[in-house]
């Protein structure tokens, strides 16, 4: 089917591609029908609303940058999309891009779970202290991975990161 | 807004599955205990409130074009000397292609 969206105009998806949220996403309630499209810019993919062009956040595997990620949902709201073994889920979080994408971060809180055979899903919220709605996805893959933030050889004294405190 | 006065270890029912107690009440902070099915979300409000919030922000802010991670994570000094250069897909053209870069 053709879908109109947002980051690449209109195009043909694949019903596999086809996810649903029967209760929307807060704030988008009404919105139930999306579309999963891997995004030219590795490791991000695209939520697209079908109905409206407009509607359309980035996600990221929230493991990509915190290995130590689990959503610690209520195991009820795994049922209700028929969740029944680890091996059904999908798990992604939301990015919030600001004009300084350095600073763009990702919603641990409000994970969106999906059951991969079904192609449901249903936005919930994390009962882990641990998770806020902005964490900051720089900062914390620099923290989890340090050689990799590291600078080279080549550029002594330079500072790598601005820390906040 | 129904307006309902309790005292402490009284309760009220919200419909015949959900009752709500008051359970202490110490200076301007009231304690609730709530008795519901577990297919009945009980959050605190402001929770709710920051994740709605934060998928407006989102939508909001979502860029055409994606930022390249990896060059955030390297920081200005690590830039390869020759980064791959992605070829855009350009459908409809079909004129010649650019010429390859050749090496001297």
């Amino acid at each position: 089917m053709k879908v109109r969206t947002k980051a690449y105009g209109e195009i043909e998806v694949e019903d596999k591609q086809l996810v649903r949220f029967p209760r929307g996403l807060f704030g988008f309630e009404e919105l139930r029908d999306f579309v999963i499209l891997d995004a030219t810019q590795q490791p991000f993919y695209w939520l697209q609303s079908v109905d409206r062009v407009e509607v359309a956040f980035v996600l990221i595997d929230p493991v990509f940058f915190r290995p130590d990620y689990s959503p610690g949902v209520d195991p009820s709201e795994l049922e209700e999309i028929g969740i029944e073994t680890p091996e059904n889920m999908l798990v992604f979080s939301i990015v919030t891009i600001p004009p300084s994408a350095q600073r763009m971060t990702a919603n641990l809180q409000g994970p969106l779970i999906l059951n991969r055979r079904t192609h449901e899903g249903r936005q919930s919220i994390s009962l882990d202290p641990r998770w806020g709605v902005r964490h900051v996805i720089v900062d914390e893959m620099a923290q989890n991975n340090p050689s990799s933030s590291e600078p080279s050889s080549s550029a002594p004294g330079q500072p790598s990161a601005v820390r906040e405190p | 807004m129904l307006i309902l006065a309790r005292r402490i270890g009284e309760s009220i029912m919200v419909g015949d599955q959900v009752e709500i107690s008051v359970v202490d009440i110490k200076g301007d902070q009231v304690k609730l205990g709530i008795k519901a099915p577990s297919q009945v979300k009980v959050y605190r409000r402001e929770v709710y409130a920051a994740i709605q919030q934060e998928n407006l922000a989102a939508a909001a802010a979502a860029p055409q074009t994606l930022p390249k991670l990896e060059e955030l994570m390297g920081g200005e000094g690590r830039k390869p000397p020759a980064p791959p250069a992605p070829a855009p897909p350009a459908p409809g053209k079909s004129g010649s292609p650019p010429p390859a870069p050749k090496k001297p």
